[in-house]
């Protein structure tokens, strides 16, 4: 399983990727494999505004459906439409052709709550232990 | 018990094409005699409009191809007449026949709703005797029969408490519920024109009531509550909890799909709830699924009854009559009276049982729960280290670290002959498999689903693959169901 250095993560199971004042935000691989199979996901549209830690859209595997939380606040300024059709593109490649939506960030202060990648797996090992 | 002839399946079923696929042009299941008046081309008999041209492709088939096909389908169904069907919050307890030979009693099952009210006293007593039989076993005040499944009791419930704080001048806009409750809570509360506010279960997989006061406040109308809750618990603060929503003017709503757990035994009405929709399907024995149809009776407590749907089933004297006299009424929820058939399975059921059956009924089905995970835990993983109610909650922590996950013990449990468990819910338990077996099993049953179990659990440990790829004892194996969620393929067509 792989948690790139160059992301930050949320305890939501979000990573982000940060371009100038603009945050691209998927689910991790981790999170990914918890699903499973993913056949759905209900995503707003571009336009929309976000609030950091607030759910913004559904995702549905084969198992659940699950809240999908953004890492920050912001508007939403473009969203991958290729999901509609092609949901395990999320499985296949979470950090790649998964990608979920892109936010123009309102407070890049909140990328200072996330975590790195090392804290990340640490957090998901303690997780994996607690129930 | 460990002989592997005593447990698992292992009969014959044929494949059967679809009956589309079957029969030859022009041959039939039928001969008629010969027309004995003249005959006509319906093209002129009909206008040209009504005929339809192009159909093609229906089947032509013979008496024995037409009966062979739904006979061997037939054997591809499970039910709780052929084998045990441990799906955890369904209670798919057996269905006595009685209560199928009560709904074919000719004057129940040849009613008309159009029938003069003095022609249906029966009936009419018999609704009258099943609301007050279903508030007796809740302790709520009325109750309306009309909403016809679960789901659309709750939406009722929720439009009467609507109903309820509007009549007082107050709009409120939220309802609050667990995150283990059942996916139609918070489905209805949105429905209902409500914001569903999440609480967040304790430790101990109950709700806590410091953690409702938090959220609680003169915007909430209702906070709805499944008692004991999915994961088999009894919530044994409730009294607090209700003490809470009702100082601040809120309702409490019961989900009653796990009723089965609590009669003669405890009553949601004295625990403080004001409104319970009853799944006759599951805690009264009525079918379930097929296309129903349901039932889902809302009880009340006497504030909310100026709302009820009309028409309510009123006596007068000697006589039963249906009042449309509410002048508060949230109107009608079912066209006529609700599924009668139902009702009258479930009166069948509650009178045939009478009380001390019922408590008896419950107590069983909290034994054969509580024996059940007794004799699993160890070998899988139990979350909440507690007693449960009717039903529990295991996981697949255990038979992870082999690469085994509950949907594999799930499609394993179909190669030993048991309808698997109800699995990845409540979704605040990771893995979950809820396993419910009701009043209705034997002892030696129990065993045999429990041998089934602790053979899974050796096989996850020993043979991992064998659990990983089962089914392999039904006619078909595992399925592609993330290809079938997305790519579903709706409709058969002909070939070539």
């Amino acid at each position: 399983m792989e948690f790139p250095e160059n992301l930050k993560y949320s305890k939501e199971h979000e990573w982000t990727r940060v371009e100038s004042n603009r945050a691209i935000i998927g689910i991790t691989d981790f999170a990914q494999d918890e699903l499973g199979e993913i056949v759905f996901i209900d995503l707003p549209a571009a336009g929309t505004n976000v609030e950091a830690m607030e759910t913004f859209g559904t995702i549905e595997s084969v198992k659940t459906v699950s809240d999908l939380f953004s890492s920050v606040s912001g508007q939403i300024v473009e969203v991958n439409s290729a999901l509609e059709d092609e949901p395990e593109f999320i499985n296949n490649d979470p950090y790649g052709d998964g990608w979920i939506m892109i936010v123009e960030m309102s407070d890049p202060n909140q990328l200072d709550d996330l975590l790195n990648s090392s804290e990340y797996q640490n957090y998901i090992e303690e997780e994996k232990q607690g129930d | 018990m460990s002989d592997s002839a005593e447990i698992g399946v292992s009969d014959l079923k044929l494949r059967e094409p679809l009956i589309f696929e079957r029969g030859a042009p022009a041959r039939q299941a039928f001969s008629l005699p010969e027309c004995d008046v003249p005959q006509q081309p319906l093209a002129k008999l009909l206008p040209e409009a009504l005929l339809r041209k192009d159909i093609e492709g229906f089947p032509e088939v013979s008496e024995v191809e037409v009966v062979r096909h739904f006979t061997r389908i037939s054997q591809w169904n499970f039910g709780v007449d052929y084998g045990f069907y441990p799906l955890g919050s369904c209670t798919m307890k057996y269905n006595p026949k009685l209560n199928e030979e009560a709904a074919s009693i000719s004057g129940f099952s040849k009613a008309h709703p159009y029938q003069p009210q003095h022609l249906s006293q029966g009936l009419l007593q018999l609704m009258h005797e099943l609301e007050s039989d279903l508030c007796e076993i809740s302790g709520m005040d009325r109750a309306s029969l009309q909403p016809a499944a679960g789901a659309h009791g709750e939406l009722t419930g929720l439009m009467l408490i609507q109903a309820y704080h509007r009549a007082r001048g107050e709009n409120r806009g939220k309802v609050i519920l667990p995150d283990s409750s059942h996916g139609t809570n918070p489905a209805s509360s949105s429905l209902c024109g409500y914001q569903a506010v999440e609480v967040t279960s304790g430790h101990n997989g109950c709700v806590e009531p410091e953690k409702v006061a938090e959220i609680m406040d003169e915007n909430v109308a209702a906070m709805m509550l499944t008692n004991p809750n999915t994961l088999g618990l009894f919530e044994e603060r409730i009294l607090d909890i209700a003490r809470i929503v009702h100082e601040k003017g809120g309702l409490l709503y019961c989900d009653g799909a796990n009723l089965n757990a609590l009669m003669g035994i405890a009553r949601p009405g004295d625990m403080g709830f004001d409104v319970i929709q009853f799944n006759l399907h599951k805690t009264f024995s009525t079918p379930h699924g097929g296309g129903g149809p349901g039932a889902g009776p809302v009880g009340i407590k006497e504030e909310l009854s100026p709302f009820l749907p009309v028409p309510v089933v009123i006596k007068e004297g000697e006589d039963y009559t249906l009042s449309y006299d509410l002048p508060q009424s949230i109107g009608k929820v079912r066209s006529f009276y609700g599924n009668i058939g139902v009702m009258i399975k479930a009166y069948a059921y509650i009178r045939s049982m009478g009380p001390e059956g019922l408590k008896e009924a419950s107590e069983a089905a909290l034994i054969n729960a509580n024996y059940i995970m007794t004799r699993l835990q160890g070998r899988y993983h139990k979350p909440y280290d507690k007693y449960c109610m009717h039903e529990f909650v295991l996981t697949d922590k255990l038979q992870n670290k082999h690469g085994v996950q509950t949907l594999d013990i799930a499609k394993r449990l179909m190669d030993y002959g048991y309808h698997p468990p109800t699995i990845y819910f409540p979704i605040i338990v990771k893995g979950a498999m809820m396993i419910e077996p009701t009043e209705t099993e034997t002892r030696e049953d129990l065993d045999l689903f429990i041998e089934a179990m602790l053979r899974i659990a050796d096989e996850a440990e020993n043979d991992p693959e064998i659990v990983k790829s089962a089914p392999h004892k039904t006619l078909v194996s595992r399925l592609d169901e993330a290809r079938a969620a997305r790519k579903p393929n709706l409709r058969w067509r002909p070939s070539g």
